[in-house]
């Protein structure tokens, strides 16, 4: 049978990871995209100033341009999603392991401390924990991870419990593996990829819910480019200056459209059984 | 669920919510912020170091954290949650007034939902790859990808500010200033709910009693909307009875945008004001109510689902 390359096998994927790459570059190379404007530094006397050829997306209330404004929220937004999902990436998998692993009292305590945090619906919990903490994106990052890992502690959980009966682990057992090493050599590789896939289509999910925390003015801080709180700014100019709105939203759009699009093609191809 | 499993759920549902009172005390309790002083500051009164050590004595904000917590939840058990100090009226009377609005919000935005969601879905299940669902899929795709908060912005540009054909703020009376919320929250709603109804349809649709029913002839039509369609509605019961929960939370940033009056609204703005006793009292508000509805939905499930009456 004729081999196929990748590119070839995988179209979607590809188109996405290069997009998602080039948004991510746009990110680090903020500096040379924005053409050396300071999205910080603003002129009061360009203040409100509609699209135009010096100035492509218009201008802010502080005179600050919008497009060199855009361009960087890019750091803040992908490196605070980046860091959350890692986060509870990393805490959900180990407390699921764990629970699954030990089972008896350390599962119980970690299953009801994971039934709390889902007791609370959405956003309430987080917003309270991001406003009472102070706001700040670190605090942002900290809210929504406090309500987010037990998705992944019930999964890695339930793949744990799945093989933890089996023969295999129960031979390795026999033969004298230390509990340390059991976790790692067959209880991790068990439930990575399924969790790798999770963790991959809610890099959108999570980038709206730190944009919405920071749209209520409890994550980046002015004046911090960052598309949430770029959104909140524009709202109270919705009548004067529209663009202030539409392109940090728009950005916002498209990110999350290329990063669930790469999710889904991701999981496609790791787990052909879900389609 | 029969009596012991009910009674085994019920008392799951105490020691989550024994831990969600902890949870919500002690996320007061340790945030950096003082309430006496916020208290004074809040009525215009700019407070000496002494009135405040006193206020606290008082109030009882040195007492150890055991003894502050059994103190608040006694009074919560009896009904008082205290007195929000920004808007200087009983906690419970603030959540009570704003609970029906957002309820209000939150039937209108699920019957809107439905609405679109129910025949996109089937449609796209009977028609699958073929360009109908190609479209539906696509559409719902960007549904999911697209923040509310953003289209709720943007339907106040178009509406509002461009169309002039509703007015920007809401005050939660009429249907008018009900609409453009109900229709933000329902937009990314749809989506998702688009793609459950798909899925439900098309797992029913391959079931081995289509099949049968094919074979001894009955008309397609009679089998989608005879047995597929009730069929596949049961997990969206479970769905919906989950949403309502959560969007009773949930909406507060669409309230925020439109000013809608409604509960979440009340606690971004307690929150901002680091008003204490109304922020514990909303989070504990919510979360009781999030599990009584999740109980509710479990329970309806019995009634519902035939297999599950026979198993009893």
């Amino acid at each position: 049978m004729e081999k196929k390359s990748f590119i070839r096998k995988y179209p979607g994927f590809c188109i996405f990871a290069i997009l998602g790459f080039l948004i991510i570059l746009a990110a680090v190379f903020a500096p040379v995209l924005a053409g050396g404007v300071d999205p910080t530094e603003g002129n009061l006397t360009d203040a409100i100033m509609a699209p135009s050829a010096e100035h492509p997306f218009g201008t802010d209330k502080m005179g600050r341009d919008i497009c060199a404004r855009v361009i960087y929220g890019a750091r803040a937004s992908l490196s605070s999603t980046f860091i959350l999902v890692a986060v509870i990436f990393v805490i959900g998998t180990f407390l699921g392991i764990l629970s699954g692993y030990f089972g008896g009292w350390v599962d119980a305590v970690i299953m009801r401390v994971a039934d709390m945090m889902i007791a609370f619906p959405g956003l309430v919990l987080a917003i309270a924990v991001a406003g009472l903490l102070g706001a700040s994106t670190k605090n942002a990052i900290i809210a929504i991870a406090v309500v987010s890992w037990p998705k992944y502690a019930r999964l890695a959980r339930s793949l744990v419990m799945k093989i933890r009966h089996t023969d295999f682990v129960a031979a390795a057992q026999v033969t004298g593996s230390k509990t340390g090493y059991m976790l790692r050599k067959y209880m991790l590789p068990n439930t990575i990829t399924t969790l790798v896939i999770t963790a991959a289509t809610d890099i959108g999910s999570m980038m709206m819910e730190l944009a919405a925390l920071s749209f209520l003015g409890f994550g980046a801080q002015p004046p911090t480019p960052e598309w949430g709180s770029m959104l909140n700014e524009g709202r109270n100019f919705m009548q004067s200056a529209p663009w202030m709105m539409i392109y940090p939203g728009l950005a916002i759009f498209i990110t999350v459209v290329v990063f669930n699009m790469l999710g889904d093609n991701l999981r496609d191809i790791l787990d052909p059984k879900s389609e | 669920m029969g009596r012991k499993q009910l009674g085994s759920r019920l008392l799951q549902m105490v020691i989550v919510l024994i831990g969600i009172s902890i949870l919500t005390f002690l996320l007061t309790y340790l945030s950096p912020g003082d309430p006496v002083r916020n208290m004074y500051t809040s009525a215009g009164i700019m407070p000496t170091e002494e009135l405040i050590q006193q206020t606290r004595d008082e109030m009882g904000f040195n007492d150890p954290f055991l003894t502050q917590y059994f103190r608040w939840i006694g009074n919560c058990l009896r009904g008082d949650f205290g007195k929000s100090y920004s808007l200087n009226k009983p906690v419970v009377q603030l959540l009570a007034a704003r609970l029906w609005p957002t309820l209000k919000l939150t039937l209108l935005s699920m019957v809107l939902m439905l609405i679109v969601a129910v025949p996109l879905g089937v449609l796209s299940a009977v028609y699958k790859n073929k360009p109908i669902d190609y479209i539906v899929r696509a559409v719902t795709f960007f549904g999911v990808s697209i923040p509310n908060f953003w289209v709720g912005l943007l339907l106040i540009l178009l509406f509002c500010v461009r169309l002039r054909l509703l007015p920007v703020v809401s005050s939660g009376g009429t249907f008018k200033d009900l609409l453009l919320p109900a229709v933000t929250l329902a937009i990314a709603m749809s989506a998702k709910y688009t793609r459950q109804v798909r899925t439900a349809v098309l797992e029913e649709l391959s079931s081995d009693y289509v099949i049968g029913a094919r074979a001894r002839g009955v008309r397609e039509r009679k089998i989608l909307w005879g047995n597929v369609f009730p069929n596949s509605l049961l997990p969206l019961i479970t769905m919906l009875g989950l949403s309502i929960g959560s969007l009773l939370g949930g909406t507060s940033v669409v309230e925020v945008i439109f000013s809608y009056p409604g509960l979440g609204n009340l606690a971004v703005n307690a929150i901002m004001s680091a008003d204490y006793f109304l922020v514990q009292g909303y989070v504990l508000w919510v979360a009781v109510i999030y599990m009584v509805i999740n109980l509710l939905v479990d329970i309806s499930y019995n009634y519902i689902d035939p297999r599950m009456r026979l198993r009893r």
